[in-house]
């Protein structure tokens, strides 16, 4: 299988220091937030590779840097083949650029409420100085939205029509991944049922791969072909979907599975995890999620675990074994 | 289809026949008992009514879980509860009783007094409960001083025991801490000890854990329900997560465009659904569709306010929706113990079949 996104050693941090003179005069020092830091990984074309992780865990970072809404600090995406940030030949990385669009959580914020449909969905190709002539119509449709929608303003839609325009959007420059950032978490369960059917449907239909991040552990389990789990930045675990729900052997997978409510588990009494996601500016010392983990030993404390093979997976844990 | 219809009045005739009492199976002395709640809300195009004619009980130490996809009106139910619609929403009609009395039509003052003494809130977002500028300490010791006859140094002491018994690390040291000091986890665990402080009888959680992390999230409904179950609190549950309702709830009510759809134990209705809309949002769900390439999806959405279809409001989406459907309101109708379904042509599952 080929990869059509490679990540490499992907580390993005953030200034968050207070304005220089304020740090002069509390005599603070500056501040700096690791969102992300050296991720690893592929994409391969054609499937669905799902990041989760908690709040702040670097999920939307990770898919800005890929679709180049923020520079990477340090590391490497290439998409089929083309190293976004090095490679000299300047039409070649717009021509790779129009093969990637983004999707984002909220529908009500992303469309721009003084615009009609036709010019939002048409807008990735009008941008390229392309052909928009009844664009917008077909994608409506094929969407599941009707052509006679195009002539309309976003409020005039739901929730879930407005994921759909968005998602018509996104397909207007006929892309070939799409990264899809909580694509369905404003929505409800049976509006999310229509939407993950939409983005099935277009993916066998049109060849798509999706970078899909989300929270939901259920939204993943049904999507995603590959998983990998955040946590504070990093990479803590790597498998294919089906060896992760069926073995999570990062402590922290474990922790989220069973921490996760199921629909099925009538009046269970979860033994809630231990803490919260610490403060990512002064992350914990050795392995980050020592100060929760029920497993922790000295060594965690001091030594950082590398990401490592062990069985079918990648796992970042002094004691993982297959 | 003759002997449909007939099923139809028979079934209605029970429905109405049961209704006066206990009309979801709830015990005799329910502490909160909603009967024929009805929200209107005046406009220029004419009158919206989120609120529809929803009765449910809710008894000491039973969690009510409320379901339904979003502008059912969920919140508007249990905001007419406590008193604080917006105008120009009104209760237009029905009752809402708090340990037997009747408390829709108190005046403002009083409505205050019995909201934080007898009936505690929790919303989504635990900053619109909290006072940025006072130290929490400072906001629980006022709040027990407003409701209970206690001396200041006495709240002090009871605030701390709140922040503890809500499982604040520390809490002695975080007294004169700001709102703003805490994680978002933290500081829906003051909201929840605010909520409780006065010691009421009652508890409305309007997607308390929405906004959070899962594991935060396990944590605040093991609180929640550790609470209710302690103190024998009442509780409404408001939350479209079905997860959290499946683990959380004794009892779920679903709600489809402002009137009630389903209400029974939990178990019986999640996985023996007899709503079709129930039914419905179940089949959404991932777990449902487990092996599945495609999730099963019900075609269409909610009509919006004021475009409500005739009848049953369900039925331009109803896979099982016959002429009858589009010319009466179904009632609450007896599906088995304490299960109500407001359906014409309630779905005959084996249990288990909806939920595998
Ligand atoms: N522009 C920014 N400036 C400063 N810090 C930022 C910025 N963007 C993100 N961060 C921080 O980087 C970390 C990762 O954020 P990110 O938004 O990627 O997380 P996430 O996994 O998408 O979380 P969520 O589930 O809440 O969306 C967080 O601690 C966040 O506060
Ligand atoms: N001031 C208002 N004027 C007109 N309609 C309103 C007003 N306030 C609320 N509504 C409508 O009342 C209906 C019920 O709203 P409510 O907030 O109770 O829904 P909900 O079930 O809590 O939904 P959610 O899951 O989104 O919180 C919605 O259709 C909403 O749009
Ligand atoms: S490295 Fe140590 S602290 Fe980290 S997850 Fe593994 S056992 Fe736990
Ligand atoms: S009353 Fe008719 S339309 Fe409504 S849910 Fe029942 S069968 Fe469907
Ligand atoms: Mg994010
Ligand atoms: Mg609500």
């Amino acid at each position: 299988m080929t990869a059509l996104v490679r990540i490499r050693h992907l580390t993005r941090v953030f200034d968050v220091s207070k304005p220089w003179l304020n740090r002069v005069i509390e005599r603070l020092p500056k501040a700096l937030l690791t969102a992300v830091s050296d991720v690893t990984f592929d994409i391969p074309e054609r499937q669905v590779y799902a990041l989760v992780g908690e709040s702040g865990s670097g999920k939307s970072t990770i898919g800005k840097m890929v679709v180049g809404l923020l520079p990477p600090s340090d590391g490497d995406v290439e998409i089929e083949g083309v190293n976004l940030a090095s490679e000299a030949d300047k039409a070649r990385v717009a021509e790779t650029r129009s093969h990637i669009q983004m999707i984002f959580q909220d529908p009500y914020a992303s469309l721009n409420p003084r615009w009609r449909v036709r010019d939002i969905v048409a807008e990735p190709v009008a941008a390229q100085g392309g052909e928009t002539n009844g664009l917008a119509e077909r994608l409506l449709e094929q969407v599941g939205l009707s052509a006679a929608d195009a002539g309309k303003y976003p409020h005039e839609f739901s929730g879930g029509q407005r994921q759909r325009i968005c998602i018509a959007r996104a397909l207007a420059s006929e892309p070939r991944l799409i990264v899809c950032d909580e694509p369905t978490s404003a929505l409800d369960v049976s509006v999310q049922a229509q939407v993950l059917n939409l983005m099935s449907d277009l993916q066998e239909k049109l060849g798509l791969t999706y970078l899909f991040i989300t929270h939901d552990l259920a939204v993943v389990q049904h999507m995603a072909d590959r998983i990998g789990v955040l946590y504070l930045g990093r990479l803590v675990e790597e498998a294919a979907a089906e060896e992760l729900f069926a073995r999570p052997r990062h402590p922290y997978t474990q922790m989220l599975f069973d921490a996760a409510p199921r629909m099925d588990a009538f009046g269970r009494e979860v033994d809630p995890p231990k803490g919260e996601i610490p403060d990512p500016i002064n992350p914990p010392t050795g392995c980050a999620f020592h100060p929760r983990c029920p497993i922790a030993v000295d060594r965690c404390l001091e030594e950082r675990p590398e990401l490592r093979a062990v069985g079918p997976a990648r796992v970042a844990c002094h004691l993982a074994d297959a | 289809m003759a002997d449909r219809v007939q099923g139809i009045s028979s079934r209605l005739r029970e429905g109405t026949a049961h209704k006066p009492a206990a009309p979801d199976g709830g015990t005799d002395k329910p502490v909160l008992s909603l009967r024929d709640l009805v929200v209107e809300i005046p406009t220029r195009y004419g009158v919206l009514r989120p609120v529809d004619g929803v009765s449910y009980d809710i008894s000491a130490g039973e969690i009510l879980g409320v379901v339904g996809e979003s502008g059912a009106g969920k919140s508007m139910a249990g905001n007419a509860v406590i008193g604080l619609l917006d105008p120009p929403a009104r209760i237009a009609s029905g009752q809402v009783r708090l340990n037997g009395e009747s408390i829709e039509s108190l005046p403002r003052s009083e409505m205050r007094r019995l909201r934080g003494k007898q009936i505690g809130m929790v919303f989504q977002d635990p900053l619109t409960s909290l006072n940025p500028l006072l130290p929490i300490g400072e906001q629980l010791a006022e709040t027990i001083q407003e409701h209970l006859p206690v001396t200041r140094r006495e709240a002090r002491a009871r605030a701390l025991a709140g922040l503890e018994e809500v499982g604040i690390p520390g809490a002695a040291d975080r007294l004169d801490s700001y709102p703003h000091e805490f994680s978002g986890g933290m500081r829906q665990r003051v909201v929840i000890a605010l909520a409780l402080c006065a010691e009421p009888c009652m508890l409305i959680a309007d997607e308390p854990t929405t906004a959070l992390d899962v594991s935060v999230q396990a944590q605040i409904i093991a609180l929640l329900k550790r609470l209710c179950r302690e103190r024998g609190m009442a509780v409404m549950l408001v939350t479209h997560d079905m997860g959290v309702i499946a683990e959380a709830a004794d009892r779920v009510a679903v709600m489809y465009a402002g009137r009630l759809a389903e209400i029974g134990p939990v178990a019986d209705v999640l996985t023996a659904p007899r709503h079709p809309y129930t039914y419905g949002l179940m089949g959404s769900t991932p777990l449902a569709a487990r092996g599945q390439r495609r999730l099963n999806q019900i075609p269409g959405a909610m009509p919006r306010l004021g475009h409500m279809p005739e009848g049953c409001a369900f039925h331009p989406r109803c896979p099982k929706a016959a002429p009858a459907c589009s010319q009466s309101v179904p009632q609450p109708v007896v599906m088995g113990d304490g299960h109500l379904a407001a359906c014409h042509f309630p779905m005959t599952v084996e249990p288990q079949e909806a939920a595998q």
